[in-house]
């Protein structure tokens, strides 16, 4: 139905037009209740399915929080547990070499001491005997001349001259030797003091082991507990992990990469150049597969090694069987990384072989002989060789970047499941807030029946109807 | 385990569907050794190099000259379809150089010039090799001028076969009436597009990035 069709209702265009707006308030004023309740129900409804999504969400999201927060502490405290078992090792192996060093030290100290003990006694000044004939020389004094003390005297002067001379000369050498005992002693206090040194930095040792242990095992508290900053502590140190972990088998990719290009060329000679499994040459598969295993070797031998707990299966091996198993991957590492250097070798001469013939197609010459030539094939024979190996620490970080996955992944889920609560939240608070909005837009062409209405209500026989149509337009 | 099985599945799927796509390219040369082009063939050699120096192992490639009857297999003067292993296409493409140098260095010049002949015995070898990608250069002037006897009056299968006319010189009575030329060009290329094949010139031959 065209507008002109519309308006051609009667001879006047405008007449018509208001006989079409009338009837159209007039049906519109009619059904105003059901379409108000209409409006209510179907904002309502919408509103009320996007908040139970949002509670869904939301609760989701607390699992998911407390998924990650389980996550996080069972990680935390297995590394907490190695860390302390690690310590607790280091101690114990201290002390049994301090221990079964014990009674040595012991009897060396004993030695030394009983040994200047006893250059201490030997070192020990005696003293001089008491004059027993001052008696007799006061005796002699007191007789006449006439009666021979005199000579009596004489003579003891004599003698008491002659002993002086002896108990020196005896003095000194007892001085002498005293002074030798007593130098003797030197080496043996300075044995003392660096056995009770060594001693000391042991006890040092210890009691720096014991001060980190006991850090250790105030934060293994703190996760047995679940209080709420181990766990942020842990959330940090988890987000820290994961990006340097990232950033190292990014740098670990791109060795890969070196490597590939390295082997990919010359295993064209061996599998073909033409050949495709899919879109992907077979050589390149090949080189891929190459590095890949060599990869793979690596895991097993940090593995083996218990440097990574990746496979909890192998850690679980016998210690024999465990180390055999090192021999076995660190052999077939040996080999891998010796094919690479032999196909490194290969690639530099399959180039120069190619740039030769791309010469002569070019209607140059052949060659030209380059002297230096050999550093270049050295050099990708080493990177042949080394890569490989180099590869095998990437066991490391990838054990890292997985542990540390699990609790980012699980953050970024709780992230987007809280933004997504939010937004229906937002979305059932604006279709109900739409709903109350699109009630008032259909009333507003009806305000001229609106506002007769509100006249009429005024008019007391009227005033229970208009109770009840207030109530309805204000709810 | 299942998961494993399942996997196994795809992927022996996946190889299964792509083992016989040929992605290997075909090219095959014609010569004109007539009187009139006999001085270009310098050229050629250089053309020569330049696709030996662009294809890959698994490649063909084989020249052929175009004189009194090209129909035969007597008129291919060099061809091979390189190894698998990149050092032995490698030896393989200076032995093909040194022989069309050789070639190249001693050949007459032929009475007549059976262009249609070249390119039947070309669609035929390459249809043999059975290449992914299958590609004829023509090194001529594009005047085919035949023997009594000859009958070449037929319809060359050019489906999927791309064909590039290099170095078409212009003759002396081109110059004269350029339409003989312009004829000649479209005539080619109405007889080679017929056929379901494509057809292009390329007449720069600073340019040879654009013939294969």
């Amino acid at each position: 139905m065209s507008m002109n069709s519309v308006l051609a209702i009667t001879p006047w265009p405008i007449v018509s037009a208001t006989i079409w707006i009338v009837s159209l308030i007039a049906i519109l004023y009619f059904a105003r209740r059901t379409a108000h309740q209409a409006i209510r129900t179907a904002s309502g409804a919408l509103s009320n399915a996007l908040r139970i999504a949002s509670h869904a969400v939301s609760h989701g999201e607390a699992r998911l929080g407390e998924r990650n927060r389980e996550v996080l502490l069972a990680a935390g405290r297995e590394a907490k547990e190695r860390i302390i078992e690690r310590e607790f090792a280091r101690i114990g192996e201290t002390v049994r070499k301090d221990l079964a060093n014990y009674p040595h030290l012991h009897r060396g100290l004993s030695e030394a001491i009983g040994r200047i003990e006893k250059d201490h006694q030997d070192a020990v000044e005696v003293p001089p005997d008491p004059p027993g004939w001052v008696r007799a020389v006061e005796a002699v004094s007191k007789l006449e001349s006439k009666d021979g003390g005199g000579d009596v005297l004489a003579d003891m002067h004599k003698s008491i001259v002659k002993a002086h001379k002896e108990a020196m000369e005896a003095y000194r050498e007892a001085g002498s030797e005293r002074h030798e005992l007593l130098r003797a002693m030197m080496p043996r206090w300075r044995d003392v003091q660096q056995l009770l040194g060594d001693v000391n930095k042991k006890v040092e040792s210890l009691l720096s082991r014991s001060t980190g242990i006991d850090r250790h095992m105030q934060e293994y508290e703190q996760i047995v507990r679940r209080e709420d900053q181990a766990l942020s502590v842990l959330s940090s140190s988890s987000l820290v992990q994961f990006f340097v972990s990232a950033m190292v088998l990014l740098v670990a990719l791109g060795g890969a990469a070196i490597n590939f290009s390295l082997i990919a060329r010359p295993m064209a000679e061996m599998v073909g150049g033409t050949n495709f499994i899919g879109i992907f040459k077979t050589a390149d598969i090949a080189a891929l597969v190459i590095i890949l295993v060599e990869i793979s070797m690596g895991l097993f031998l940090m593995e083996s090694l218990r440097i990574t707990r990746l496979f909890p299966v192998i850690g679980a091996l016998p210690d024999k069987l465990r180390v055999r198993m090192i021999w076995i991957t660190f052999t077939i590492l040996l080999l891998l990384a010796s094919i690479e250097a032999g196909l490194a070798y290969m690639r530099e001469v399959l180039l120069q072989d190619e740039l030769a013939t791309s010469a002569l197609l070019r209607g140059g010459e052949a060659s030209i002989e380059n002297g230096f030539l050999w550093i270049t094939t050295a050099a990708q024979m080493g990177m042949g060789f080394v890569l490989p190996f180099a590869l095998v620490f990437v066991a490391i970080p990838l054990e890292t970047f997985i542990h540390s996955l699990r609790t980012v992944v699980g953050l970024v889920g709780i992230g987007l499941l809280r933004s997504l609560a939010l937004v229906l939240r937002v979305l059932g608070n604006g279709f109900r807030h739409l709903g109350t909005l699109t009630e008032r837009l259909y009333d507003l062409p009806l305000f001229v029946p609106l506002w007769l209405e509100s006249r009429g209500a005024n008019d007391p026989h009227d005033k229970a109807d208009a109770s009840v149509q207030v109530q309805e337009v204000t709810s | 385990m299942k998961r494993a099985t399942i996997l196994a599945g795809v992927l022996l799927v996946a190889c299964t569907q792509s083992a016989p796509v040929a992605r290997n390219s075909g090219v095959y040369l014609l010569l004109d050794t007539s009187g009139t082009y006999r001085a270009e063939l310098r050229k050629a050699e250089d053309v020569i190099l330049y696709t030996l120096s662009r294809l890959e192992p698994a490649d063909s490639f084989a020249v052929a000259r175009i004189d009194t009857g090209s129909f035969s297999e007597k008129d291919i003067i060099a061809k091979t379809t390189f190894d698998e292993r990149p050092s032995m296409a490698n030896a393989q493409k200076r032995a093909f150089a040194q022989k069309v140098h050789n070639f190249i260095a001693r050949e007459n010049a032929a009475q007549y010039t059976d262009i249609t002949g070249g390119l039947l015995q070309a669609v035929e070898f390459l249809n043999e090799k059975g290449t992914g990608r299958k590609t004829i250069l023509i090194f001529s002037d594009l005047e085919q001028d035949l023997d009594k006897g000859y009958m070449r009056d037929i319809e060359v299968p050019f489906a999927g076969f791309e064909v590039v006319a290099l170095n078409v010189v212009k003759l002396r009575q081109d110059n004269y009436d350029p339409r003989q030329y312009l004829a000649r060009l479209e005539q080619w290329k109405g007889r080679v597009e017929k056929a379901g094949g494509h057809w292009r010139v390329v007449n720069d031959l600073d340019r040879l990035d654009r013939m294969l």
